[in-house]
């Protein structure tokens, strides 16, 4: 490095950049942020009490203590049952599509350089919405044929599918953020008008049910949802976080990527996998809910303060949000049980106005 | 670059003969395909009419059975196609103009979601079960939806900008949408009706919905094409309009006022019809240069002629049936919209 | 002297090692070629600064000697070895670019910045060494903006925001800079800042700079080589004496002009004859 060795530099050369303490042990180092371990710490107590009280509460009100015991093998039989059975799994399937939708949604919003592109605005997981409708609509004996992991699999490969499509159209020597974003949404019209010709033919039975699923439904999940989605985020989150040193350059633009040493198309392709595998994934095992993507990775950015969505702390704010919605969908409304995409919505949107609002300054130009 | 041209503003360049040519030869083109759609819109259906037959009903009807069908279901629902599909391509180009954004379409704004909403409300709550019942909530709903939207997205220090009114428009229609399932999902008989509705169709349109909304879509359509060369010198960003003696503001409250009444009324005569306002701007665009004043007009025609076309495309399709006209545009529309992206530089706003 | 439609530059003396070299480059946009057969050499320890009307291919030949486009025909060859086929973040760490006009996300600070162009040399488990922070405490203390790390790049006036992209420019720690028009939307006064920075980067840090300017005064002083770029030709290149002639002004931007001496630096000054200019 020339300018270290030749120029006189008007300050030592241990000269501290103000704004960016380290933190340095062995080969490894970061920048230390305060605000954002803060931030995940109190991301995750928020997330491990909204946890223990979805646990809790219900028709048949489980206290904390004996949630905690069960979990560590004690409580009665019907306590096991309903703990270990039904809330637990469910609960976890809650928190673990949230995470895998804020972390897909922070790495396409970073990637499109645009806090609206999100994985299911770019029309990546409306094909699992055509293919679970199309599942329950026509499927009638394929349904029980295939068993209770058809419905998630035809999401699945249907998800995956429209996202190659996508990404395949969208393909002309180099994938451009901007004709991602137009050919993503020429596909979801058309998936979309799909799903909605088969709610149009379907018997009102179907239709309502599909119409639940649409609204991404946590109901009635168990342990066969758990794990595939574990299993996405156990591989894919690692795998977003090795990536994400390079979408700091990615945001700059390609030509000011590549000159810092990104291969830009490459980069871009591996983080796009990996946020389509994530939101497929979770998609497929609760449905299309919407907001968790677009708006935790956008309240994770203002909390933290950063330029660009945060990985791992998108990940603590979206499980978080959507085991609370899911707790006012369960709770709330007495009998009734809303889909929990509802209520991240309702809660969401205020979020989004009240940003809007208090940061008038950025939406400049 | 071409991609990155997009959102620049690009100023109405001088008009050299041949653009002039172009529009004037695309523009009769345009007319003389409507015509023609319209006519294919009278004479096609579950009931074939010949042409002597369409012209019979319309210059000297003598109340045979094709001269009903002809005056009482076709006519109307022709008319209504037209307006809507006008309304639609007018608004489109409206609010592309308005917020600088190529991508932007009516239902930014929120209005499909409002409508809908209040339309879900109305099954509901009062039994609504009627196209022409449906149109007044419908209408209501884009209207609340729209101003909810504006107004939201100028509370920020910057007034109403392009983003702001985006953003606004994206949280209040998913909080709307939310709404609206939780009303369906609670009662199986208004997902029934609502599902119908929210597909967009012409069909079944009597002069009744015409009468409702006519007046809307007049105003709206005026207070649009009014509004073109101050659109024109938005175009070069708001800064430039200010300098050159447009009140930013006001060109904008009108524009927002437009859009509304343009796509509220489309959307209440025959519920959410999407695309038309994305995807014909951009068309009509390639043809006419970015010059609004021939810009606004050209997408009205065209946005008549496509969504006529497209209703009489569902007629034929799955004969006995009948496809959704809001069906057929997004099945036919999405694919060429990706077909148009891949194939041409988009064309700059 | 003027050496007028030679495409190969002169022979520099000494032991000068080419760093950089464009061989027969083609280089265009889609089916619209900009630059063809081009020829140049970029010599160790030199300010190259490329001069020429607008849309003469300037750019695009700096983009591509920053393998930003790849050419269509013939080669970029940096040290000796072609560009293309060079991993880009080894090229990386030898060459550094400031693109015309790059846009930075809303709200990053400016020390965020200057520490991005620390990537060639970081991991995911190496994001802020020892060597990170030296190298842009050291870029931040060159462009005298090492006060405003802490402030959003948005925030800053234009000068303060050129200065920061060219810190991160410097902080990548490349001998090997290639600026696109750096001196764009400033004053004058902050245009000699920035220029006087390069040259502070090339005298004591010996930084092999190539440059595209637009005013022929301040490339004739800030430049050892001029470039003249014409129809995406090289017209003449050589000295600042060399290349600034009344008689290659003419021909290269039409411009009917004296040339006479800097009474500060003794380097060619051109003054336009109004009335007398016809447009390209």
């Amino acid at each position: 490095m020339a300018v270290l060795d030749k120029s006189s530099p008007p300050r030592p050369a241990a000269a501290r950049v103000a704004g960016r303490p380290a933190v340095r042990i062995g080969p490894f180092s970061v920048v230390w942020r305060p605000r954002t371990v803060l931030v995940l710490g109190i991301g995750l107590a928020v997330l491990v009490l909204a946890m223990a009280l979805n646990i809790g509460r219900g028709d048949f009100p489980i206290s904390v203590g004996e949630v905690l015991s069960v979990l560590a093998g004690g409580g009665d039989a019907g306590q096991r049952f309903i703990v270990m059975d039904l809330r637990l799994p469910r609960s976890l399937t809650g928190l673990l599509v949230g995470a895998a939708l804020a972390v897909a949604g922070a790495i396409t919003q970073s990637i499109a350089r645009n806090p609206l592109a999100s994985p299911d605005m770019i029309g990546f997981t409306a094909g699992a919405s055509a293919a679970a409708v199309a599942v329950i609509v026509l499927g009638g004996g394929a349904v029980e044929f295939l068993g209770a992991a058809g419905l998630p699999v035809a999401a699945l490969v249907g998800g995956l599918l429209s996202a190659f499509a996508i990404y395949g159209l969208a393909w002309r020597r180099g994938v451009h953020g901007f004709r991602l974003v137009l050919v993503g949404i020429g596909v979801n019209v058309t998936l979309t008008a799909v799903v909605h010709w088969l709610l149009v033919v379907a018997g009102i039975t179907e239709a309502a049910r599909a119409y639940v699923w649409l609204n991404g439904s946590l109901n009635g999940r168990g342990w066969d949802h758990v794990v595939p989605v574990a299993i996405a985020l156990a591989v894919l989150v690692p795998a977003a976080l090795l990536l994400a040193h390079v979408l700091g350059g990615l945001q700059f633009g390609d030509d000011t990527a590549r000159g810092l040493g990104i291969p830009v198309d490459r980069s871009r392709t591996a983080l796009l996998v990996v946020a389509v595998g994530l939101a497929s994934v979770a998609t497929a095992s609760a449905g299309p809910i919407a907001f968790v993507a677009l708006v935790a990775p956008q309240i994770s950015q203002r909390l933290v303060g950063s330029a660009r969505p945060p990985i791992a702390v998108s990940l603590v704010v979206g499980a978080a949000l959507t085991v609370v919605a899911d707790l006012i969908a369960r709770t709330a409304f007495g009998a009734t049980e809303l889909p929990v995409g509802i209520v991240t919505a309702v809660l969401g949107a205020p979020y989004l106005l009240f940003l809007i609002a208090r940061y008038g300054r950025e939406a400049r130009g | 670059m071409a991609e990155h041209g997009v959102l620049t503003p690009v100023a109405p360049p001088p008009v050299p003969g041949s653009l002039r040519r172009r529009r004037l030869l695309g523009l009769a083109l345009l007319v003389a395909v409507l015509v023609v759609c319209c006519l294919a819109s009278i004479a096609v259906g579950a009931k074939a009419i010949p042409l002597e037959g369409v012209w019979h009903a319309l210059v000297n009807p003598t109340g045979t059975e094709d001269d009903i069908v002809v005056r009482s279901l076709r006519i109307p629902r022709t008319v209504v196609g037209l307006l809507a599909g006008a309304a639609l391509g007018l608004a489109g180009a409206l609010i592309q103009g308005h917020t600088r954004n190529p991508l932007a379409d009516p239902g930014l704004l929120g209005i499909n979601n409002g409508a809908a909403l209040f339309v879900v409300t109305g099954i509901y709550a009062f039994g609504v079960t009627t196209l022409v019942g449906y149109v007044w909530f419908a209408f209501a709903g884009a209207l609340v939806a729209s101003v909810a939207v504006f107004v939201l997205g100028s509370v920020g220090r910057g007034g109403p900008t392009p983003v702001t009114l985006a953003l606004a428009g994206a949280a209040v229609s998913a909080l709307l949408a939310a709404l609206t399932s939780s009303v369906i999902l609670i009662d199986v008989q208004s997902l029934d009706a609502y599902r119908f509705w929210a597909v967009g169709s012409i069909a079944g349109r009597d002069t009744a919905v015409v009468g409702q909304v006519q007046w809307f879509l007049l105003a709206g359509l005026l207070i649009g094409l009014v509004g073109a060369p101050a659109l024109n010198a938005l175009a070069l960003g708001d800064d430039v309009a200010r300098s050159l003696g447009h009140s930013v503001l006001r060109t904008r409250v009108f524009g927002i006022v437009a859009i509304t009444l343009l796509a509220g009324s489309a959307t209440a005569a025959c519920g959410p019809i999407a695309f038309v306002g994305l995807v014909v701007p951009h068309v009509v665009r390639a043809v006419t240069g970015p010059d609004y004043r021939w810009l606004l007009p050209a997408s009205a025609l065209a946005g008549a002629t496509l969504l006529l076309a497209a209703d009489v495309i569902g007629r034929v399709v799955v004969r006995p049936g009948e496809l959704q006209v809001g069906i057929v545009l997004a099945l036919v529309g999405g694919p060429f919209f990706v077909w148009l992206v891949r194939r041409r530089k988009m064309v700059a706003v | 002297m003027t050496q007028l439609h030679d495409p190969s530059p002169p022979a520099v003396q000494g032991d000068a090692t080419v760093r950089l070299r464009a061989d027969q480059v083609r280089l265009g946009y889609g089916d619209r070629t900009v630059v063809d057969g081009l020829d140049l050499d970029v010599v160790a320890g030199t300010i190259t600064a490329v001069i020429g009307p607008n849309g003469c291919g300037k750019s695009t030949l700096l983009r591509a000697l920053g393998r930003l486009l790849k050419p269509s025909g013939g080669q970029v060859l940096l040290d000796g070895k072609r560009i293309d086929r060079t991993p880009t973040r080894e090229v990386a760490k030898v060459l550094g670019l400031l693109p015309q006009a790059p846009s930075a996300p809303e709200g990053l600070t400016v020390a965020d910045l200057v520490a991005r162009g620390r990537h060639p040399h970081q991991a995911w488990y190496r994001q802020w060494s020892a060597d990170d922070e030296d190298a842009v405490a050291q870029a931040l203390e060159w462009t005298g903006i090492a006060d405003l790390a802490e402030r959003p790049v948005d925030e800053l006036s234009g000068g303060q925001r050129q200065r920061a992209w060219i810190s991160m420019a410097l902080a990548q720690g490349t001998d090997l800079l290639l600026l696109d028009e750096p001196t764009t939307f400033l004053d004058l006064a902050h245009q000699v800042d920035v220029l006087e920075l390069v040259r502070r980067l090339h005298a004591e840090a010996g930084r092999t700079v190539v440059m595209v300017l637009h005013d022929l005064n301040l490339a004739a002083r800030y430049a050892d080589r001029l470039v003249a770029m014409r129809d995406g030709q090289v017209v003449a290149s050589g000295g600042p004496a060399e290349v600034i002639t009344e008689a290659l002004l003419e021909e290269v931007f039409g411009l009917a002009a004296r040339v006479i001496s800097d009474p500060v630096a003794g380097t060619p000054l051109v003054v336009p004859i109004g009335g007398h200019a016809r447009s390209t």
